[in-house]
């Protein structure tokens, strides 16, 4: 495969793939498992809101939780059968931290909801848009933003270029991989319809050339197509979306801005293949490929309903092969440590490597920084990794964002290349949560110190007013009405000490 | 919980860079031998011993693991170079002493390893300079073993207990650098094309250093094919000193030796690939490492020409150090999205 106008970006490693694994044998399925475990949460944005309650009978494809507004995404039943519980359960998340689920007791007959595809040649974009509001589509490169809301993108910024994301450069992951060589009509089918949603001029598919037979099977499907499918060096991070958009058009998304703002816009490809299955078969988002590799006994990829207990897809992958038990979500570069193998399969899970000594050897010894700038080189952002170090571990934390710590994509190349095996990524997920947080407190006090200097100036001014009118009545009126005013003045002065005084007990 | 990824890394350890430094001298280390017997080799073993014998000790103290500091073989690239740079018939004492204060001044009195300010081979060097200028200005005569006659064994005796030997065959061993010996001559008025008709003087530079020279230069080459150091720091430093002496040399070509006698003359060519690398004490952006590398150039011919002292490096070195977190600060790369 040639590279014809392709732009490199600097830095990048190129880790041992490890994706052979994983792509021997075809997508597979799991049987239907005893319970169904679905968090509201899955998707960035605001909690779906619960359309049932224990007991409820559901179908497959209906709606058991609603967007919520436009950035959020409706949960879908994954099959018919019995809503068991709403409940606070262990979440794939690094967090480790429990959120509110929907359990469904399956019914194992799987009967779908009426299906309602939608002739999307002739129905409007905005029509589109909303039908694809109740799609439960979300990102599915682990991004997991509301889908529906990236199409609407057009109607305020327009949008020239649809990129599909196909590079899937971290180690291990193959879910796009396989679905890219099975279902290569679905994705092409899939960009068209955002293409078309979007208003974009072209349609570029980004994809890294150690997948040879993806590549094939897109280059068929698009045939007939103006999709470009554009072979891209195999670089981590190539799939990350910045990266991308350079190596395949050569712009370099300013600071602050996004895509969109170019006029870019992009998209997974199990995105698309997830918008034309619910446009053109009207299938929501209920399930989809994960890759299951590393230390099981027969890694592979399998289309899974969401909610499936992740123990279910390792007892299908010939179960683990060590002791440890221990799981990584996502890929090694990116990854983290799963808290549980009970964790419900959910729309960000791509992939799941059982982690071993072997694979993954425990850290080394951490030695001082030598100032070798390999970190630097090895940065696709061009950052200095190594002050960024030095500013974190000294918590010199505003020198840290001078240097530009909140442009780091995390992406991990610099501990990748440190030869003093520094965490150097941990420091500045440290550093920058620590901003986040001094920032939060010091908004927080300075909307303290004005909500206390508006209440100063409004004691202030009703002092004022109350002088004034005191004046005036001494002026004209009668003295018994003065003393009326007088004793009424006094108990408003009287009440309003002591909500002042109510106020500052609350403050 | 926490979030440890990446769960994969490649990257050589710090002990591995080191030990490749340590390997890369050794094509140099040879022809020194060849051209001036096993002084250096002596030098080199009393400058090992010194520094592991110190570092055990300051990291005892220090209470930081001995064996971990050890092996990451920081402290022995540091003790080489010092032996490299100091002549190979100075008395035990000198590489002792100049190893001791290397390797505490130079390093641990900063915070040990990654913490140094300053070059710590060539803060050894300056302060054996200052301190003992005449011991450090007597070189060997290169092949003075082949053509005086001297046993190996006088070489072992000259550098252990020189009053062992007789006046007559200490002085049929010793004289100046190249270097030094055209300063000297110079203030006596004597065009170089006479100067460079000495015994001491070859095709290139000085004889059998120019050979030493070539020696450092394939290790260097080594050194840049393992991607241990980055073509930025030798190509900019040589560059700028051949750049710079060619200009004078145009001009007064007796008076100003040639550029590739500056090149090939002295501690250049280790100093490209050796000292001014060192990533510790040296700038890590790109652009500042050609910046301190034609600065060092510079100030190498400046003081090798108008200084005090016949070569300029240590000191050379040692001035940059100090500028170093502000040639980085001002050298930052452009990041990717930002104008
Ligand atoms: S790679 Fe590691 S040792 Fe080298 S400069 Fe970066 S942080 Fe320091
Ligand atoms: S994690 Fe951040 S600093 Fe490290 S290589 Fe990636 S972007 Fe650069």
């Amino acid at each position: 495969m040639q590279f014809k106008n392709i732009f490199k970006f600097n830095g990048g490693v190129h880790p041992n793939e490890n994706k052979s694994l994983s792509t021997s044998l075809p997508i597979g399925s799991l049987p239907i498992p005893k319970k169904l475990v679905l968090p509201l949460r899955q998707h960035v944005g605001r909690v779906a809101k619960l359309k049932v309650k224990p007991g409820d009978q559901v179908l497959k494809g209906q709606i058991i939780a609603e967007a919520d507004g436009n950035i959020s995404a409706s949960i879908h039943a994954p099959t018919s059968g019995k809503i068991l519980k709403i409940s606070e359960e262990i979440l794939p998340h690094p967090s480790g931290l429990p959120d509110f689920c929907i359990t469904i007791e399956p019914d194992f007959k799987d009967t779908w909801v009426e299906k309602k595809p939608i002739s999307w040649k002739k129905l409007d974009r905005s029509k589109l848009i909303e039908a694809l509001s109740q799609s439960g589509i979300v990102g599915l490169g682990g991004a997991v933003f509301p889908t529906h809301m990236k199409l609407k993108i057009n109607q305020s910024q327009p949008i020239n270029t649809l990129v599909i994301n196909a590079a899937e450069c971290e180690p291990f992951i193959t879910c796009d991989d396989m679905l890219m060589r099975e279902r290569a009509d679905e994705i092409i089918q899939g960009a068209l319809i955002a293409q078309t949603i979007l208003d974009a001029k072209e349609c570029v598919v980004g994809i890294e050339n150690n997948k040879i037979e993806a590549y094939e099977a897109l280059k068929k499907a698009a045939q007939k197509t103006t999709i470009e499918i554009k072979v891209v060096p195999t670089v981590y991070p190539s799939g990350d979306a910045k990266r991308l958009i350079y190596l395949l058009m050569g712009i370099e998304v300013p600071k602050e801005k996004r895509s969109v703002d170019l006029g870019i816009q992009v998209f997974n490809v199990a995105t698309v293949a997830a918008i034309y299955r619910y446009l053109e078969l009207g299938e929501p988002s209920i399930s989809r490929v994960v890759t299951i590799t590393g230390a099981v006994k027969a890694p592979q990829n399998y289309e899974v309903l969401f909610g499936t207990p992740l123990s279910e897809l390792i007892v299908a992958a010939g179960g683990s092969s060590n002791k440890t038990k221990k799981f990584i979500m996502g890929g090694p570069m990116m990854g983290f440590d799963l808290p549980s193998i009970h964790v419900p399969v959910t729309k960000a899970m791509n992939c799941v490597i059982e982690s071993s000594p072997e694979l993954f050897p425990a850290p080394k010894p951490v030695m001082p920084c030598i100032r070798c700038a390999r970190c630097a080189d090895a940065c696709p952002v061009n950052l200095q990794p190594q002050e960024l170090y030095w500013f974190s571990k000294s918590s010199q934390l505003e020198k840290a964002r001078d240097y530009n710590l909140f442009d780091c994509i995390e992406c991990g190349c610099c501990t990748y290349v440190c030869p003093s095996k520094i965490p150097l990524v941990q420091f500045y997920r440290y550093a920058k949560s620590e901003i986040i947080a001094q920032d939060k407190s010091k908004e927080a006090a300075n909307t303290a110190r004005e909500r206390n200097e508006f209440r100063l100036a409004r004691i202030e001014r009703e002092k004022k007013e109350r002088a004034e009118r005191n004046a005036q009545k001494a002026l004209g009126a009668n003295e018994k009405q003065a003393d009326d005013e007088k004793k009424s003045t006094i108990a408003a002065a009287m009440e309003r000490v002591k909500q002042t005084q109510q106020e500052n007990i609350k403050n | 919980m926490d979030n440890r990824s990446p769960y994969i890394v490649d990257a050589p350890s710090v002990s591995v860079i080191m030990f490749k430094v340590l390997l890369a001298l050794i094509p140099g280390i040879a022809l020194y031998v060849y051209a001036f017997g096993l002084g250096v080799i002596i030098n080199i073993l009393l400058a090992s011993l010194t520094v592991i014998l110190t570092e055990s000790a300051i990291l005892a103290i220090r209470k930081l693991p001995i064996k971990v500091f050890i092996l990451d073989g920081s402290g022995l690239v540091a003790a080489w170079l010092l032996a490299l740079s100091i002549p190979s018939i100075a008395p035990w004492w000198i590489i002792v002493i100049g190893t001791l204060l290397c390797i505490t001044f130079g390093k641990h009195v900063y915070g040990g390893l990654g913490y140094n300010l300053f070059n710590p081979a060539m803060l050894g060097y300056a302060i054996l300079l200052i301190s003992f200028p005449l011991v450090m200005s007597q070189w060997q005569i290169p092949g003075s073993l082949t053509e005086n006659n001297i046993e190996w064994l006088d070489q072992i005796k000259i550098i252990m207990n020189s009053s062992l030997l007789s006046k007559e065959t200490i002085d049929a061993m010793s004289s100046a650098t190249p270097l030094d010996y055209i300063k000297t001559q110079l203030t006596l008025h004597q065009p170089l094309s006479v100067i460079q008709q000495n015994k001491i003087f070859s095709f290139l530079g000085g004889k059998g250093l120019e050979l030493i020279s070539l020696g450092y230069l394939a290790g260097g080459l080594y050194l840049l094919k393992e991607k241990i150091i980055s073509w930025h720091l030798p190509v900019s430093f040589l560059a700028s000193l051949f750049i710079i002496a060619s200009i004078f040399y145009s001009i007064a070509p007796d008076t100003y030796a040639s550029p590739l006698f500056h090149v090939m003359s002295g501690g250049s060519i280790l100093c490209a690939f050796f000292i001014i690398t060192d990533p510790v004490s040296g700038p890590t952006t790109p652009k500042g490492k050609i910046y301190f590398g034609i600065a060092i150039g510079l100030l190498v011919f400046i003081i090798r020409i108008f200084g005090g002292y016949p070569e300029g490096i240590a000191f050379a070195v040692l001035i940059m150090n100090i500028f170093v977190p502000l040639i980085d600060s001002l050298t930052q790369p452009r990041i990717f999205g930002h104008k």
